[in-house]
């Protein structure tokens, strides 16, 4: 258990950014909040500057898919408090067609990579990032594989094809 | 007691037998022989040549490479095959041996490696990932590497046994041995490097 609870926290954050924040799930003691693009930056950089917080490391940032909601692309930050031994996960969502966010590199260098990776997967557009280029797909591929709408099979196997079956 | 079944006792009076391997020699090839000549054709001898010194290259990226490396130690030991000399430069190497997943990022990798390869060259796909994808049927993974160069022997097994390697790899000596000098300036040949984009 961490030095600061996570009511502690909530109240923090609800004093620093009255109604721009809203509490999601507290799933397995991880404080989960959702928030807008518009304030993301201002909550990293003052979870990150905040004397007493010290939410210095940047865990992850990744993204996820849902094709039903409509706001479909969620954009992920996990913050990790070394002092303080707490975590804290910040959702974004953002409609498909404008999926773009304020980059995090000027927070953290770390965040350069993980951009570059959840652009590569996702196709999230972090504006104001030094080199937004794929790093782990060939630099010629133009879907955003981990979207839904992509096949996860390869289209050019033919030993699985039903005929080989009798199918 | 030294007897004729035992030539040789321990200071315990145990037998030692020596268990001389039974060391076969590469028959000679079909031909012509005489008092002091033998003669043969010139593809047949190369071919003899050629296929017990193969050089190998390989290119292991997972766990198809573990088991090759079992293959080249002591227990099953390649180098009984005249392929003792791994080359880790392509420009050396007669035979690509292709080991493990390889994701399509890896694919202008390993056709710069064979492109580097001076003929004759053979390459051989050891196992299922190497062959056709295997269990990775997924967008970032070649469903096998004769999407990019061309192969001669696939070796299926996931991982193969040492004993499926060498299988592999006695495959592919029985094809150097009969392959015709000209084969590689055939327009078949010549045909099929075009259908990879490799002159």
């Amino acid at each position: 258990m961490g030095k600061i609870s996570n009511e502690e926290l909530l109240n923090k954050l609800n004093a620093a950014f009255p109604g721009q924040l809203t509490v999601t799930g507290e799933p397995f003691g991880l404080l989960t909040l959702e928030t807008g693009r518009e304030n993301i930056i201002d909550i990293l950089s003052w979870l990150k500057n905040d004397a007493a917080l010290q939410f210095i490391f940047l865990t992850d940032i990744t993204a996820i898919h849902y094709p039903e909601q409509e706001k479909q692309i969620g954009v992920i930050y996990h913050l990790h408090s070394l002092v303080n031994n707490v975590r804290i996960r910040i959702k974004v969502f953002m409609a498909d067609g404008d999926v773009h966010i304020p980059t995090a590199t000027g927070l953290w260098h770390g965040a350069n990579w993980m951009e570059r990776e959840t652009y590569d997967l996702f196709g999230v557009i972090f504006d104001g990032h030094p080199d937004l280029r794929r790093i782990l797909n060939v630099d010629d591929m133009t879907a955003f594989p981990m979207r839904k709408e992509f096949p996860l099979e390869d289209p050019n196997r033919v030993d699985k094809k039903d005929y080989f079956f009798g199918r | 007691m030294p007897d004729d079944r035992c030539s040789r006792v321990n200071w315990k009076g145990f037998c030692i037998k020596y268990i001389m391997s039974d060391i076969q020699l590469v028959d000679a090839p079909p031909g012509v022989e005489g008092a002091g000549f033998f003669a043969t054709s010139l593809d047949k001898a190369i071919g003899l040549a050629r296929s017990n010194s193969l050089w190998p290259l390989p290119f292991a990226t997972s766990c198809c490479g573990i088991e090759f490396m079992a293959t080249m130690a002591s227990h099953y030991d390649l180098s009984r095959f005249g392929a003792e000399r791994l080359s880790f430069s392509p420009r050396q190497a007669d035979l690509l041996m292709v080991m493990g997943t390889i994701s399509k990022k890896m694919g202008p990798v390993l056709r710069q490696v064979y492109l580097q390869m001076a003929e004759p060259r053979w390459v051989m796909a050891v196992g299922a990932c190497a062959s056709s994808g295997g269990i990775f049927d997924t967008y970032s993974v070649l469903q096998g590497i004769d999407e990019v160069i061309p192969v001669d022997v696939y070796v299926p097994g996931c991982p193969p046994r040492p004993e499926a390697i060498i299988d592999g790899f006695m495959a592919i000596q029985k094809l150097v041995q009969t392959e015709t000098l000209r084969r590689r300036s055939e327009p078949q040949y010549q045909k099929l490097l075009a259908s990879y984009g490799i002159q």
